[in-house]
């Protein structure tokens, strides 16, 4: 069949893919039709009737933005009648639309303005019917954006994309006719209804109706200059437009560009509205030294030579592995790769690590162990192209909402089909097929027994598991006993469910198991990976477009952190450390002799730190003393440490344990890259001037390298770029020329290597290139609940804030949208201890105690209770247990026993 | 066992609303007490189509035409017609002098109709399926089912040329064709009953009169198409059709018409009605559509065409209820037949609803290519109170006016389009010589604003100031710019709109600006009103020489404007009058006058 379409257009020829438009066709040979409700992520609207167009041998004129492209078809885009036409149209739009481009915001990027400059339209053509200026609407209490009917033109695009590509269908027209209007059901309050602050509806309006309430009167659209970069808030990376001011200098607001990979223009309340903190007050300006527990100011030379002085004391008296340092899943892959070559040559030990430890972990050792390579198998634009997701121990829409919004609208359109597994019933389950509520800890259990239904069945991939896999008899053996009912007891799903989810995954020609912390952050965070790992190999799920088994990673470059050696084990790439020829190549390149063994991990460091064995310790854009489990531990080893130095935006709860602290430049401020969770290298761009003396993470890295004895010197990140491709075969072939306008996915082992979509074509990255079956048995959690702690405790995140809060918090919106954390309770639960709405609780783990408000609902399951670790002033970590993986040192925080009371019966 | 007489009374919603449910019963009760139920059965049907008359009671086998029926004249039809044989006369249509003892035929209003879509209205019980079926009913699905493929259906259906009498005329065949070619295990069939156009109620009737028609109808549809799903989309302000369709489809559940296994066929379908909540633009096929899915009621670009991608975005054969009515006639009569019927354009017959200044207002059925002095003058009797014809609006207030030089214009889809009008659903507005044609322009327009969806920006901007400038001329204030603006707007919104709602609004003023130029002419240069009716353009005096002083005037002026001692000449206060025109009602002595 064939796949492309010819057409003419204005005595042009062009072809196009079959399914593509008119309009799309006309914009690809650069005719510029006007339009202003199209947005190319939606269906097609019809609303604005600009891009009419005279096709011959059809009576009625056609809107180009609908109308499909068919092979011979004779198009006319601007005949003297269309001119005419349009311009009509457009005054009277006009005579709707308040004329205010003198004082808007958006003069200079409203596509209203420019079509009228183009149809020489008279402004008073008509009389006008300009909509009364109202802040009184549906956004009055908003704090993100404001709705002015005066400037809609009631295109419905932000309609559209609220249904269309979040699938929230927060807000809707009201009233018909002239009177017709955006607003949400029943004309409540924004913040009522299910609106989740993405702001996509302000990122599509075409004028200026719907506008980012902090950028009004900061500059106008003409004003502002959009530096492209990556988000830096979760793994998705996202490209943003910084919106910057000529005049001042300042980040006005972020917009976004649809088409742009991976978000396609989308992206979510933090992405948008997240960027209070660049310019916040509280960032650290000058390096702060503490003496008799105060902080002082002091000068860069001062402060990077007492850290140089004092780290070499410490690695004269107690030798190089008294020291450690975390790098950052915040930095860039330059600023990271810098900071572990330092850690390895300046200070002379691998103790380097980093919050990855915390979260995908297990990740890299079981998928390591199962395909060869600890990432995400498949590219983000895949996820909606299988038949069927598996979400499992991942609340995507919250944590990676992008991701999140692309898996809703495979299950809205009917594309594709999703099961969630989940203790919670987080908002993707009211999307599911079929939701399996299991206890939390109980993922093998469940996944073990979906592989015996198939098992049993017959619904294996036979010639995948021969071809393709070794160790499928062991694994296979140890399953007999793991049926669906013994499943059920231990995870409290119904053993039907499980059968019907293994039917309908073994079933599809293409399964994404798409998983997060659920999965990994467990003491059996390893086996629960080897588990899916299972799952996929046994139907043939990987390997393959649109199939594969894909953790979602948290950090904006956790990944990235971890493809640049921030791991005791390895180098950049994943090259051993332990491999004699890889630290051959390592020392020769960086002209010094590197330490032989493996170093430790975050939290064994932590532990040696409270020990007394670490004496010296190099935090970069961490923030342990909330993010890490159990934190009076995580306190106690920071404090008994002799000398700690915290490298950071502001003055967290760890900077405030501190000997010395040093400012550092955030991401708005610096040249770099990110690697995001499909492993795509993408540029970080400066656009504003780091605050007060604030200074790039490498280059204060350099400057403590140089003081300590070993040399570092570059003279930017492209340069430090050109170093990692050279010393990293999957990384061989990036450089920064190649990431203007698209970033590519590892593995790229040359310049002219396009990237990889998808890992595992052919052949494992495992030596023998078989990927392999392990088996997996069910072990509980570490800590059960019993009489004293009767709840679980699972932890987790939320779409407004980010880890320890250190950016979202100061965020007015995010901030307002979501003020506190709060524990949820089962209703059942909160009944039998007597605790009613509203109440504050308190929680208490055999770790320690925190006051939180409750929300009591059916969200969580009975027994089952959660928390958002954002907060400081509750932090649930203060009650996680630090019980670890024992391949992959990952602590268990998605389990551990607490008890709740009331506040008051507590007092 | 067949009765000695029958009694049918009007049950439609225009003869119920004139309490033709009592006529019913208590024509039932003086059955009862003179004991005559085992020879007379009183029966409900649905609309006779003469409403100007109504309530209407015709009683068999002698086709005795009672009109103008009260509950109080029922006692008096048992006894004297029924018990005693004396027909009542004075109830009986008064036929101007022709004929006396009017009978069916002998009625003018009926001798040029010829009934295919109101076949059974007026006729059967439209509750009792019994009396469907003997009228034929569903032995059309039955010949579909058992005698003829899908391919015969719509070979039948291309034969009889039949078009969509929603008012756009689309070839049904074709349509049908492009549902049944796609492959697609799900399909639907869709009735429009969302009768929305200001006067008409031709489907509504159907409905009432004949619901299992329309059962029957989409039952073939269904087969011929492959779609095993139906939805009856119809407005919650026609609560008597909802009620009959209900009982119509619980009925054809029980008989096997309706269900799995329709006839012991292999062939399943059932039907389910669906409210709408009063939008007119739900009428709009793609609106329609939207609103069955519980979404906002607006229109989606077309392709793709709803025979493609209908309801939950599968092909859907969708029909307004006259088209449908016509189906389970053309397979059994056949698609000849029916194409001998008409004019070369358009075959068979429409339903029209005649209203406004004519005599005999009520729903007629003609065939294609009747005139329109044949409607309006043979049928409708002409115009009421012997005023002077002006023209007549057809298609609703999305059509255009017809002037008198077109009254013998054979009408049909073509002629009415050359025309400047349309054929719509079948309105037809007769306005006479009091009519201001701007002020009536201004009124359909105002009701094509207030009904569109607000989607599209010629629709909803363009509408409204189209209305806003008439309202200025009626007002006045028009300016002669304002002529080129109305047509610029006019074009664009015929050109520009998403659907056939704001494609269609500006027809009434381009119509009306080629036919009665003068007359906005008279408004925005003379400021005057030819026709006296709009407010702001006249002015109401007494005339010294004719006013005798009776104060009648002044004691009805609500305004108190009118002052004068008794016996003598009386005054208004222009600015105390509202115009109200109560003063020139009461004037005994053609005193008031209007300039």
């Amino acid at each position: 069949m064939n796949s492309t379409v010819t057409l003419t257009i204005d005595n042009q020829t062009v072809t196009v893919e079959k399914g593509k438009t008119i309009l799309d066709a006309a914009m690809q040979i650069g005719i510029d039709i006007p339009h202003l409700c199209k947005d190319d992520r939606l269906t097609p609207t019809g609303a604005c009737r600009l891009c009419l167009v005279e096709v011959e041998g059809r009576p009625k004129l056609q809107t180009s933005c609908s109308t499909p492209a068919e092979p011979g078809m004779v198009v006319h885009s601007e005949t003297p009648e269309i001119r005419k036409l349009r311009k009509t149209v457009l005054e009277l739009t006009i005579a709707e639309h308040r004329l205010s481009c003198t004082t808007c915001d958006k003069d200079g990027d409203c596509l209203l303005q420019d079509y009228a400059y183009r149809y020489h339209i008279n402004e008073h053509k008509y009389p006008s019917l300009e909509h009364k200026v109202t802040t009184m609407n549906y956004t009055a209490r908003e704090k993100a954006f404001v709705y002015d009917p005066s400037k809609c033109i009631r295109c419905g695009r932000c309609v559209k994309i609220c249904a269309e590509v979040q699938g929230i269908h927060a807000i809707t027209f009201m009233k018909r006719s002239y009177e017709v209007m955006v607003t949400t059901g029943f004309n409540e309050p924004l913040k009522t209804t299910v609106c989740e602050t993405c702001g996509q509806c302000v990122g599509t309006c075409p004028t200026g109706a719907l506008y980012p309430k902090a950028a009004k009167q900061k500059g106008r659209a003409k004003d502002l200059e959009k530096i492209r970069t990556t988000c830096v808030y979760c793994g998705v990376g996202c490209q943003l437009d910084l919106n910057i001011s000529r005049k001042t200098g300042e980040l006005v607001m972020v917009s976004t560009e649809p088409g742009s990979i991976p978000n396609d223009g989308n992206t979510c309340v933090k992405g948008r509205f997240g960027y209070d903190f660049v310019h916040s007050p509280k960032r650290l300006t000058k390096p702060l030294i503490k003496e008799q527990g105060k902080f002082r100011e002091a000068e860069w030379d001062e402060a990077l030579d007492l850290v140089a002085r004092r780290f070499t004391e410490l690695r004269s008296e107690f030798g190089p592995h008294a020291l450690a340092g975390f790098t950052s899943a915040r930095a860039t892959n330059e600023e990271n790769y810098v900071i572990q070559k330092f850690v390895r040559s300046a200070m002379g030990t691998n103790n380097i690590d980093h919050c990855a430890r915390l979260c995908h972990a297990s990740t890299v050792t079981g998928l390591a162990r199962a395909f060869g390579s600890g990432a995400m198998t498949n590219s983000i634009k895949e996820i909606k192209q299988a038949e069927v997701i598996f979400v499992i121990g991942s609340n995507t829409t919250e944590n990676h909402p992008v991701i999140g919004i692309t898996i809703r609208q495979a299950a809205d359109s009917g594309s594709s089909t999703v099961i969630v597994a989940d203790p919670r019933k987080i908002s993707l389950t009211s999307n599911a097929a079929i939701h399996l509520q299991h206890r939390p800890g109980t993922d093998t259990a469940l996944i073990n027994a979906m592989i015996h239904v198939i098992l049993e069945e017959g619904l294996e991939d036979r010639g995948f598991i021969e071809e393709r896999t070794e160790g499928f008899d062991e694994m296979a053996e140890t399953l007999a006993s793991h049926t669906p009912e013994f499943a059920e007891k231990i995870c409290g799903v119904p053993a039907e469910d499980i059968r019907r989810a293994a039917r309908i995954f073994a079933g599809a020609e293409t399964a994404s198991i798409i998983y997060s912390m659920g999965i990994t952050q467990h003491t059996t965070g390893t086996d629960n990976v080897l588990a899916l790992a299972n799952l996929a190999l046994l139907t043939g799920n990987v390997g393959k477009m649109n199939a594969g088994v894909n953790p979602l990673r948290g950090q904006n470059n956790v990944q990235g952190a971890c493809d640049m050696g921030g791991l005791p084990d390895v180098y950049s790439g994943y090259q051993k450390v332990a491999d004699p020829s890889a630290r051959e190549k390592f020392s020769r390149a960086w002209g010094v002799e590197l330490p032989e063994e493996p170093g430790l991990t975050v939290v064994e460091i932590m532990n040696q730190a409270s020990e007394g064995t670490m004496k010296g310790l190099l935090i970069v854009g961490e923030n342990p003393m909330l993010s890490d489990p159990d934190i009076t531990h995580v306190e106690q080893g920071l404090r008994n440490l002799d000398f700690l130095v915290v490298q950071d935006l502001f003055l967290t709860e760890t900077a405030e344990l501190a000997d010395v602290v040093l400012p550092a430049a955030s991401f708005a401020e610096k040249e770099g890259t990110f690697t995001n969770t499909e492993r795509r290298v993408q540029r970080v761009r400066k656009a504003v001037t780091a605050p007060g003396e604030a200074r790039l993470d490498w280059e204060i890295i350099c400057d403590l390298s140089r003081r300590m004895g070993y040399d570092m010197h570059y003279a930017s990140a492209e340069e430090i770029m050109e170093e990692i491709a050279f010393l990293t075969p999957i990384y061989g072939g990036i450089f920064y020329d190649r990431l203007e306008k698209v970033g590519l996915q590892w593995p790229c082992r040359d310049r002219n290597h396009p990237g990889t979509p998808y890992l595992h074509k052919d052949r494992f990255s495992r030596p023998n290139g078989k990927g392999k079956f392990h088996p997996v048995t069910y072990i509980q959690p570490r800590e059960m609940p019993d009489e004293e702690y009767p709840l679980i405790l699972t932890t987790g995140r939320m779409l407004q804030h980010w880890h320890t809060g250190t950016m979202t918090r100061k965020s007015i919106v995010l901030d307002d949208l979501v003020p506190h954390g709060a524990l949820e309770l089962h209703p059942e639960d909160a009944e039998a201890r007597g605790i009613v709405r509203g109440d504050t609780v308190a929680v208490s783990s055999r770790r320690g105690m925190i006051h939180v408000p409750v929300n009591i609902t059916e969200k969580v399951r009975k027994g089952t209770v959660f928390m958002a670790f954002h907060f400081h002033e509750h932090p649930a970590n203060a009650l996680t247990i630090a019980a670890l993986d024992p391949i992959a040192k990952i602590p268990e925080f998605k389990a551990c026993a607490v008890k709740v009371e009331s506040f008051a019966e507590k007092e | 066992m067949p009765k000695r007489n029958y009694v049918l009374v009007c049950g439609g919603t225009g003869c119920e609303s004139s309490k033709a449910d009592q006529i019913f019963r208590n024509l039932k009760i003086a059955c009862t007490e003179q004991g005559i139920t085992d020879e007379v059965q009183v029966v409900k049907t649905g609309c006779f189509g003469f409403c100007e008359q109504g309530p209407i009671v015709k009683v068999l086998p002698d086709e005795t035409f009672y009109v103008k029926v009260t509950p109080e004249d029922a006692e008096e039809i048992i006894t004297e017609h029924l018990v005693k044989g004396r027909k009542v006369s004075r109830l009986e249509y008064d036929t101007k002098g022709s004929t006396k003892n009017a009978k069916v035929d002998d009625i003018q209003f009926y001798q040029k109709q010829f009934r295919i879509v109101l076949r059974n209205c007026g006729v059967i019980d439209p509750e009792n399926i019994d009396e469907y079926i003997a009228r034929d009913g569903y032995a059309a699905v039955e010949k579909v089912l058992f005698e003829m493929s899908p391919d015969d259906v719509i070979q039948e259906l291309k034969k009889a040329q039949l078009r969509g009498r929603g008012g756009a005329g689309f070839p049904t065949w074709l349509k049908w064709s492009f549902t049944k070619d796609v492959e697609e295990s799900e399909k639907y069939v869709v009735c429009n009953a969302d009768e929305g156009d200001p006067g008409a109620y031709m489907d509504r009737s159907t409905l009432e009169g004949d619901p299992h028609s329309i059962l029957e109808a989409m039952t073939i549809a269904g087969r011929t198409c492959g779609a095993s799903r139906g939805y009856i989309y119809i407005r919650a302000e026609y609560p008597l059709a909802i009620k009959r369709l209900k009982i119509a489809m619980q009925q054809a559940r029980e008989y096997g018409l309706l269900g799995d296994n329709i006839l012991g066929s292999d062939f399943s379908f059932d039907i389910e009605i669906r409210l709408g909540a009063g939008a007119f633009v739900c009428g709009e096929e793609t609106a329609l559509l939207a609103s069955i899915e519980g979404e906002r009621g607006m229109p989606r670009p077309r392709p793709p065409f709803p025979a493609v991608k209908g309801v939950w975005n599968k092909p859907t054969v969708i029909n307004n209820v006259e088209t449908w009515a016509n189906i389970p006639v053309i397979i059994l009569k056949g698609g000849d037949w029916f194409s001998k019927i008409g004019t070369e354009d358009s075959k068979g017959t429409k339903v029209f609803a005649l209203t406004g200044k004519i005599s005999n207002s009520g729903l007629v059925e003609v065939p294609m290519g009747t005139t329109l002095r044949e409607i309006i003058y043979d049928i409708g009797g002409g115009i009421a109170n012997g005023k002077k014809f002006k023209a007549v609006q057809t298609g609703g207030p999305s059509g255009g006016v017809i002037t008198a030089d077109y009254l013998d214009t054979p009408i049909d889809y073509g002629t009415l389009t050359s025309l400047g009008s349309m054929m719509g659903s079948g309105g037809m507005i007769i306005m006479d010589e009091d009519d201001c044609i701007v002020d009536v322009t201004k009124f359909y327009l105002g009701f094509s604003v207030e009904e569109s969806c607000g989607k599209c920006s010629p629709c909803r901007i363009g509408g409204r100031s189209l209305y806003n400038i008439l309202d200025r001329i009626t007002k006045g204030e028009g300016e002669m710019a304002d002529i080129g603006k109305m047509k610029d707007i006019g074009l664009a919104m015929k050109k520009a709109s998403l659907c056939g709602l704001g494609q269609t609004a500006p027809n009434p003023i381009l119509s009306t600006l080629n036919y009665f130029e003068d007359e906005y002419l008279a408004h925005i240069k003379d400021k005057r009103c030819p026709a006296g009716t709009c407010k702001e353009l006249i002015s109401f005096h007494i005339l010294a020489d004719k006013c005798i002083g009776c104060t009648a005037c002044a004691r009805k002026c609500p305004t108190g404007a009118i002052t004068g001692e008794r016996r003598q000449v009386h005054r208004i206060d222009p600015d105390l009058c509202i115009k109200c025109g109560v003063c020139l009602e009461t004037c005994k002595f053609d005193a008031v006058f209007v300039r």
